[in-house]
């Protein structure tokens, strides 16, 4: 299982130095790949994997180092350099073409020709060859967009087989994957590196970190912590060398939920029976001054419906919302605006940041609604309000000037929260803002949702890793099948006890509402 | 109550339909097109009496062999997602360009590639501005639009009457194995061969392979390794390419050369590449439903002619059904990303 030491490095990286205007993204980093390991990168947000990434596969040039393969060293001028020298990548949002078959995807340029035409019966049995070398069993002349993700992900790695790759690089392949498909991941990346290919995965999944690879490289802005077995490192201290801050600030925060929260006065927001058809059956959430209230469930539940329901996302066909007593109708997000509620989408990517303006733009947007275009919020009214929050949320790159594609996941969410803080609402819902960043950001994020209760600002937090909800969250509704099927107090409940919760309903819980 | 039997339950009762759509979802907006084609000759031979006639449909070829020619390479830009605006102006300065260089004495051995050459140049001009410079394909083809009606104009204000033998010639034969039936004109042959070529470089090449993955996702097509830059250039060239012969067709269509043909056709082009099945958005189509979206066209021209009807009819009908096809398309788009 483990990597033997005898094996040869078939990557060797020196001294990469990549230069981004204003930053160093990497600055002298070494890096060895071995043929025949699962060597996993890991590092916080910014701290330069994804440069890594690219600069060994040809999409950034490298400013100082050397690249060796095989021996050989190389200079590539783009991705179709690193694909001939063997190395071949699956990125975290699939790059297939979804309008294409899925055996013209395996093949796509390296189809089969016979007299300069292309000979599509060979091309779609080679295709089907390489797919079940990797166990891939389907109709190679069905349309990708009609196999899901998972799928999806397999098929791009049969693509990368296909051109005799030496490499192959995984970058977050799982983060979109259940279970049982990143078990049948891990099989096809047990049995390419039992072939001798060497596999860089990517992942922010501890789990999956210990489970797979057989060595470890760590980074930190942008610099080299360094490599190491997996087997002979705690995650404890592998947490501590990412983050580079001391492990037990995670545990520090934890159980914030021990605050009593002042039940008597009226609750900030109270809906009742808020459901729509099709959608949500009816079901009544309350939420106090100062109280973080958790939302749990599968991905499906209903979790995200209720919250846009709540703000108006979506329009509700039955139930009524009272703002701290007062009835008030939200059907639209300008009213849930109106009564200083905000909403942090769960795509960030579609409904939260714009990619072309920069962090301060995006960051005054939110603000600057509000108040209505006429009445503009003056430059240093602006930069004082973006120099704040970027520091309060520890934005990295700490320039607002920045356009906000170029940040790593984790600071474009710190952005958007910094969006919605800015326009000072006294309820604030958060759709997964910590999905798919990773370790150090999620605790920035995590601290700062406390933070925000502690002052006395209403949270409603939707996630789906349950320790993070009874970590953070006073009460926890739990839906399931679109439904409300209950609510708990997290004083006392473990995350054990919420998945058996969610499972089948069935805790000796004082308000079952099922 | 939950979703999953539903879909099981659906797989097993049209498995052999499902497979259908599973694989061959893109030809739909096709055989829509083509079912359009079939029911407007139909309803046309009943109402005419004489519309399903050799010469008439043998005429539809010969009457619309230039736009044929267009469609085709307008296909190949719409399917990386490109659009060019150029080619009803291409068209005609090449056209004037050939008609004076044949005035002037020069053989059409030299004038036709020369037409075809500068048809090439100009859509690689559209390409270079597109790719190199990063700009819209709508305002890089606008502006060669623009170019090329002024370099038409250039060349001379009025009318050239050809009289090339060998140019007339491509237009006046009629291949026919007796009077009054089925005819096709050298220029017919020529826009069939286009089609033919054009599919097959679709279909069967790596080339036309890399215009449907960049139309696809051209950010998935760059990071696969393939040649992005060159086939989208390549594609441009293909569109003035088929704008060059076009003019060479066109000139041998009405024996003359006019500054101000084609204009407007950009637009005709582009919508029957539409109507017949390729997504503006790229990455789906075929050349042979470009090809019926063309004879819908012809026969919608020829229906109203039949009539007697104003030829604007023509117009809004064409608009009609382009907005028909174009929600047909959102609807398929809609349900396959909804999967």
């Amino acid at each position: 299982m483990t990597a033997a030491p005898a094996q040869p490095a078939i990557v060797e990286m020196r001294g990469i130095t990549i230069q981004f205007p204003g930053v160093k993204a990497l600055d002298g980093v070494d890096f060895v790949l071995r043929s025949g390991e699962v060597h996993t990168l890991m590092g916080e947000n910014g701290a330069g994997k994804s440069t890594l990434i690219k600069a060994l596969t040809g999409v950034y040039p490298i400013d100082g180092g050397t690249i060796t393969v095989a021996g050989e060293q190389r200079v590539f001028r783009g991705t179709a350099d690193a694909q001939a020298a063997g190395i071949s990548t699956v990125y975290q949002e699939v790059n297939l073409c979804t309008n294409l078959s899925v055996g013209e995807n395996v093949m796509l340029g390296h189809e089969v020709r016979r007299a300069g035409l292309i000979d599509w019966k060979a091309t779609h049995r080679e295709a089907a060859r390489h797919l079940t070398n990797l166990g891939l069993d389907i109709d190679t002349r069905s349309a990708l967009s009609t196999h899901s993700i998972a799928i999806q992900q397999l098929v791009a790695i049969s693509r990368a087989m296909v051109g005799e790759a030496r490499v192959l690089v995984l970058d977050e392949p799982t983060s979109s994957l259940d279970r049982s498909e990143v078990e049948q991941l891990f099989a096809v990346m047990r049995d390419v590196r039992d072939r001798g290919v060497a596999i860089l995965f990517v992942t922010h999944f501890l789990d999956q970190v210990y489970e797979i690879s057989d060595r470890l490289t760590v980074l930190r802005n942008g610099m080299l912590v360094g490599e190491y077995p997996a087997a002979e490192l705690p995650r404890g201290e592998l947490i501590s060398l990412m983050i580079g801050r001391e492990l037990d600030e995670l545990d520090a925060l934890s159980r914030s939920a021990a605050r009593e929260i002042d039940r008597d006065a009226a609750p900030v927001l109270e809906a009742s029976d808020l459901g729509r058809k099709g959608v949500l059956e009816p079901a009544d959430v309350s939420v106090y001054d100062g109280e973080v209230v958790g939302f749990a469930g599968l991905l499906g539940s209903g979790r995200t419906e209720l919250a846009r329901l709540l703000y108006g996302a979506d329009r509700a066909d039955s139930g009524s919302t009272q703002v701290r007593g007062t009835p008030a109708r939200i059907t639209t997000p300008r009213h849930a605006i109106d009564q200083r509620i905000a909403f942090s989408s769960e795509d960030r990517r579609a409904e939260g940041i714009i990619g072309d303006l920069s962090v301060a733009e995006n960051i005054v947007l939110g603000i600057q609604a509000k108040r209505g275009w006429l009445r503009k919020v003056g430059r240093a009214e602006q930069a004082a309000l973006v120099d704040e929050y970027i520091a309060a949320l520890g934005v990295r790159p700490a320039d607002p000037n920045r356009l906000i594609k170029n940040l790593s996941g984790g600071n474009q969410q710190k952005v958007l929260l910094a969006r919605w803080l800015a326009t000072a609402p006294q309820l604030i819902i958060l759709d997964e803002p910590t999905r798919g960043i990773d370790v150090g950001a999620k605790a920035d994020i995590q601290r700062k949702v406390a933070e925000l209760a502690a002052q006395g600002m209403s949270v409603v937090f939707i996630s789906s890793e349950l320790e993070e909800v009874l970590r953070l969250a006073h009460r926890v509704v739990v839906m399931r099948d679109r439904r409300k099927i209950g609510e708990l107090t997290s004083h006392d409940i473990e995350v054990g006890d919420l998945v058996d919760f969610i499972a089948d309903g069935a805790l000796e819980s004082p308000e079952n509402v099922a | 109550m939950t979703g999953i039997p539903v879909t099981v339950e659906r797989a097993s009762a049209s498995g052999a339909l499902r497979r259908f759509f599973s694989r061959r979802a893109s030809w739909i907006p096709v055989l829509a097109a083509l079912a359009i084609l079939i029911v407007m000759f139909i309803g046309a031979q009943a109402y005419f009496g004489n519309f399903l006639t050799p010469r008439v449909i043998s005429s539809l070829l010969l009457d619309n062999a230039y736009l044929l020619i267009l469609a085709v390479g307008m296909t190949f830009v719409i399917l990386t997602g490109g659009i060019d605006l150029s080619v009803g102006a291409v068209m005609a300065f090449t056209g004037m360009l050939g008609a004076s260089l044949l005035r002037d004495g020069l053989p059409v051995g030299v004038v036709v590639p020369v037409m075809l050459l500068i048809g090439a140049a100009m859509g690689l001009a559209v390409g270079i501005m597109v790719q190199y410079f990063d700009v819209q394909p709508f305002i890089a083809s606008l502006a060669a639009m623009f170019a090329a009606r002024g370099l038409a104009f250039m060349v001379s204000l009025s009318s050239i009457r050809v009289e090339d033998p060998a140019i007339l010639w491509l237009q006046s034969t009629r291949i026919q194995a007796a009077p009054g039936s089925w005819f096709i004109t050298p220029t017919g042959i020529l826009a069939i061969l286009v089609v033919i070529v054009g599919a097959l470089l679709l279909a069967y090449t790596r080339f036309g392979r890399t215009i449907y993955a960049i139309g696809g996702n051209e950010q998935s097509a760059r990071l696969m390794g393939l040649p992005v830059v060159r086939t989208k250039l390549l594609a441009y060239v293909v569109s003035g390419v088929c704008a060059g012969l076009a003019g060479v067709v066109f000139t041998a269509y009405t024996g003359a050369s006019y500054p101000l043909n084609g204009i407007g056709t950009e637009l005709d082009t582009i919508a029957a590449v539409v109507i017949g099945g390729t997504l503006l958005t790229g990455g789906s189509g075929y050349v042979l439903g470009s090809m019926i979206g063309v004879l819908v066209y012809g026969s919608i021209k020829t229906v109203i002619s039949f009539l007697g009807a104003e030829q604007s009819w023509t117009r809004i009908t064409i608009g009609a059904l382009l907005l028909l096809f174009v929600v047909v398309q959102r609807i398929i788009v809609a349900r396959s990303s909804r999967r």
